[in-house]
């Protein structure tokens, strides 16, 4: 009955102890599984297999269709695709200076949210992570990942109805003689940063959780104030989960036309162009060169952030 | 930390201030379902249960959910098996190319979803796909994996090869140690990572409407639809404040699973 | 980014490229060229001969309040009678605006479309939409005369589709809000308006030809004769007037819902509308709001249903569109949407009996003073040749305006 096992190992076979249920040996299976362990090329090549194929393959091989795309045009008339390759759409993009101020708004947007998050996540994230009981702790992460379940589009709807005149902002503010933003880009920057906010805080959380509490200890031991601990220990170490949630708040910024079209009044952001240009105007090849400026602005993003090992905190 | 009992205090504050500004414009949505007035009017005239009553009887909202949570289930399986064979492969392994992988495996979210929504359209006109369920489900897994690949990862990081290598030493077969060993310790970190990556797929919209065919409606895109339509929009109201409150049930469960996550006490 | 990347990016980036040049050189697919006027000949294709049994399911677009199915309100309603009568399943997809029509039919997922004059000749050209038979269409014989075989709806005396109904853009107010009520474009340009912020207008690259419209009424030295037909000097100084009112905008509507829901909450008091819209607020009980067709002259719409070349479901289509156009249902749909019906039995039908007259219905010189909504091309049609603005140049001049 040593089917089971390798050859090299020199081992007697176990005494089952009496009255437990022996295990059903299958040889197909067991040779299968002798064989997978003896050989970690197939093992691992079996595990990249599929998801390789999905992510490089189908993925990254429909962003190339699309991107190829970006050097067609189509007729303006009937809207066919012409595939002769041009730099036209990029030339488009690069001089008219409408594209220009858009994109630096989106990106201006973009910081704007992620900056407005951070400053809000961080005192909770301290409370949840550091000075709430552990009992309300797990009430906390579940209070604050209940809204990512209503949806997106409800969201962004409450605060349609929050800003519009005479709502609720406005209602609040009157008797300060104030009134709310309406609709426009400061709509759009709260509500994108309320949307995005438990995205922040959660990786931000889970990065000061794993800061040990000995260490801040020590800190205080060796005599320093909460805030300098705060700044010189606390900061360094969770700055990776901070540019972590940065990822989702900025990428998720950059290319937004929902909310834009929802609170934005009369602003255009880039995901705007992209969108007009491709579901309106089915216009793909101008749509697919507009896109590439978003995307450029990630990846950029991400090749930076690869260094502070932000990667492993999403 | 030492706080001092001033730190707590306003540390609390701004937890308070935080779950308010989180809360309120969801309370305002659950209000909205009950307030009498169609166009919401602010601060409302009265309240009225007619919008519930009329959302059980909607069709459209009823099968665009189960909609929803047909794709949300398929989604959730495939990137359940992907990204769980990538996280093997990458926290166990050294092969060529494994740094890359982390960025690779993040591009589908972290790209904007008009963009990733594009190219999957483009993808399956040009292949010739007829959009549908599948088209749905396997953009909804394509940017899934990532989040049951970071869970998994972590996870794998946590319990090293230990024990493992202990149930090999054992004789048990690599089947059998996957199924006894490597199974349950995972089994918590799945079912978060399970959970987190349906509410991505439930809540969906942009991929979903470059990849769906007509009539086939998932609940955000139903939402969308009837959002600013003054009958309909206080039935979308009671949906979101129905969607908020059952969300409670699988927060609850994750937490119950996942124990004691704190791993940052020494 | 570290060297391994580059080294492992540079590869695929070169791919990319290889690709886009490789897949350039074979020529544009379609029948017209890159000039952007109208092209040689639509593709030949045949018409329907017969209309068999419902496929049993009908995915059209149309524009909002077209296809009603008691779901905005319970007793406006053609679409239910029309999925019992012929068991063929409606799914409707509103379409805000033309280009969305244009790009939705490209797909080639959905049966048909209500389309208006600047996405007709597009569709008919890129060989979108199948001419239709007018003999499977009983009801099309009593459809006005001045509507049948026009310059957006046929080429070369054959039918591409089966007109519904025509009218105007109004100039909507909230009676509350604005006084005096006005009568006149001027008041959504005026840069001095005392509603400024609250103002709304189309959002189409195709409302620069309202913006012409007011211009030509206005400035007659720019000599516009077409607002669809826009020469370089006359373009740019539309395109300013447009740039000076995005001051005075509060928000852009395509999204009918949002608008009506703008209006009833006062975040928009005055601006261009459809009548559909200003009938839903007036069905509401928060706000009154009022219209008219200001002296300038509008532009509107002569909409027409054409049938996809690719559609899946023909026999129900062809069945759809020989219910719109029915008299009763005609009838129902014009009075929903505030619009003159195309069957001229509707008039009959119609529940308010002056509706016909209120809207012109019969009368063809009113109908033709309306500028409908038609694609510009460079071809200016009349001694100017081909220096007109075509609807690229619309697009991109739009993007700056709302910028």
């Amino acid at each position: 009955m040593d089917a089971g096992l390798d050859g090299d190992q020199e081992l007697t076979a176990v005494q089952e102890a009496p009255g437990s249920r022996p295990v059903r040996r299958d040889p197909a299976g067991v040779r299968a599984a002798s064989f997978l362990h003896r050989s970690p090329r197939v093992r691992l090549a079996a595990l990249l297999a599929a998801p390789m194929v999905w992510l490089v393959v189908a993925y990254l091989g429909s962003l190339a269709v699309m991107f190829a795309a970006a050097f067609w045009s189509t007729d303006s008339f009937t809207g066919a695709l012409i595939k002769q390759a041009s730099w036209d759409n990029f030339r488009t993009l690069v001089e008219e200076p409408v594209y220009r101020r858009i994109a630096l708004r989106t990106l201006g947007v973009a910081a704007t949210v992620t900056v407005v998050d951070a400053l809000i996540a961080l005192p909770i994230a301290v409370y949840m992570a550091k000075v709430a009981r552990p009992r309300a702790r797990r009430l906390l992460v579940a209070l604050i990942l209940t809204p990512l379940w209503a949806s997106y589009l409800v969201k962004a709807y409450a605060w349609r109805i929050l800003l519009s005149s005479d709502g609720p902002v406005d209602w609040a503010l009157g008797p300060l003689h104030l009134s709310g933003p309406g609709y426009g880009l400061a709509a759009v920057t709260l509500t994108l940063a309320y949307l995005w906010l438990p995205f922040m805080i959660l990786p931000v959380y889970a990065g000061l959780d794993r800061v040990p509490d000995s260490l801040l200890e020590a800190s205080a031991d060796l005599g320093a104030p909460a805030g300098r601990t705060f700044r010189s220990v606390v900061l360094p170490l969770i700055f990776p989960a901070l540019v972590a949630g940065s990822i989702f708040t900025f990428s998720l910024s950059l290319g937004d036309y929902i909310t834009v079209k929802i609170v934005g009044g009369r602003t255009q952001l880039f995901g705007n162009v992209i969108y007009d240009n491709i579901g309106v105007a089915a216009n793909l090849p101008f749509a697919a060169a507009a896109a590439v400026v978003p995307v450029a602005v990630i990846l950029l993003y991400l090749a930076l952030v690869r260094r502070t090992g932000a990667l492993e905190n999403l | 930390m030492i706080l001092s009992r001033r730190a707590r205090i306003a540390l609390a504050g701004a937890m308070v201030v935080g779950l308010a500004i989180i809360y309120v414009p969801l309370l305002l949505v659950l209000l909205n379902s009950l307030n009498s007035s169609r166009t919401f009017g602010f601060p409302p005239t009265g309240l009225t249960l007619e919008w519930w009553r009329r959302t059980l009887d909607n069709a459209g909202a009823r099968s665009a959910l189960w909609t929803s949570v047909k794709v949300g289930l398929g989604a959730t399986a495939l990137a359940l098996l992907l990204g769980t064979c990538l996280a093997f492969a990458v926290q166990r392994y050294r092969f060529f190319g494994r740094d890359v992988i982390s960025l690779l495996v993040v591009l589908p979210i972290a790209l904007p979803g008009i963009v990733t929504g594009i190219a999957l359209n483009s993808a399956f006109n040009a292949g010739g796909v007829p959009f549908g369920y599948f088209t749905v489900i396997v953009a909804h897994a394509t940017f899934c994996i990532v989040i049951v690949y970071n869970n998994i990862l972590a996870r794998l990081r946590r319990t090293g090869t230990s024990l493992e290598e202990a149930s090999a030493d054992l004789g048990a077969t690599t089947f059998q140690t996957f199924r006894y060993v490597t199974f349950p310790q995972l089994r918590s970190a799945l079912v978060a990572a399970a959970v987190l990556a349906f509410a991505l797929s439930f809540d969906e919209i942009v991929v979903t409407t470059f990849t769906t065919a007509p009539g086939l409606q998932t609940l955000p895109l139903w939402i969308f639809d009837n959002l600013f339509r003054p009958n309909q929009a206080p039935v979308v109201n009671v949906v979101a404040a129905v969607l908020v409150l059952l969300s409670v049930l699988p927060i609850w469960a994750v937490l119950r699973l996942s124990g004691d996550e704190t791993g940052g006490r020494l | 980014m570290d060297r391994r990347t580059m080294v492992r990016a540079a590869p695929v980036a070169a791919a990319v490229l290889l690709l886009a040049a490789a897949c350039g050189g074979s020529d544009s697919t379609s029948s017209a060229s890159g000039s952007g006027g109208a092209a040689a000949a639509p593709p030949s294709m045949a018409a329907a001969s017969s209309v068999g049994t419902g496929e049993g399911q009908l995915n059209i677009i149309a524009w909002a309040g077209y296809a009603e199915d008691g779901s905005n309100d319970k007793t406006v309603d053609w679409v239910t009678p029309f999925e019992k009568q012929t068991g063929c399943q409606v799914n409707v997809k509103i379409g805000n605006t033309s280009d969305e029509m244009v790009t939705l039919m490209k797909t080639g997922q959905y049966d048909g479309v209500s389309a208006s004059g600047d996405a007709t000749l597009r569709l008919i050209y890129s060989g979108d939409v199948a001419p239709v038979n007018p003999d499977l269409v009983p009801n099309y014989a009593s459809v006005a005369p001045f509507l049948k075989d026009r310059a957006w709806n046929s080429v070369n005396g054959q039918m591409y589709g089966i007109p519904h109904g025509w009218g105007a853009n109004v100039l909507a107010w909230r009676t509350d809000k604005v006084s005096p009520p006005p009568d006149t474009w001027g008041s959504v340009f005026d840069a001095n308006s005392p509603y400024k912020g609250k103002i709304t207008a189309y959002d189409s690259p195709i409302y620069i030809a309202d913006a012409a419209l007011y211009l030509k009424a206005t400035k007659p030295d720019l000599k516009i004769t077409n607002p669809y037909e826009l020469d370089d000097t006359q373009f740019q100084a539309t395109v300013d007037l447009l740039k000076q009112q995005r001051a005075l905008i509060g928000e852009y509507w395509s999204d009918y819902t949002k608008a009506v829901q703008a209006l009833e909450s006062g975040d928009t008091v005055l601006g261009t509308q459809w009548q559909v819209n200003v009938n839903l607020v007036n069905g509401g009980s928060k706000a009154k709001v009022d219209s008219v067709v200001p002296k300038e002259g509008s532009t509107g719409w002569s909409d027409t249903w054409m049938i996809s070349s690719k559609a899946k479901h023909p026999n129900c289509m062809y069945k759809w569109m020989d219910w719109i156009i029915s008299p009763k249902v005609n009838a129902q749909v014009a009075e929903w949407f505030g619009e003159a019906p195309a069957q001229t039995k509707a008039c009959d039908q119609t529940a308010d009996k002056s509706h016909c007259q209120t809207y012109h219905a019969l009368d063809q010189a009113y109908a033709d003073r309306i500028s409908y909504w038609t694609t510009p091309t460079r071809n200016c049609g009349d001694d100017r040749g081909n220096t007109c603005k075509d609807y690229t140049a619309w697009t991109q001049a739009w993007t700056e305006i709302k910028s």
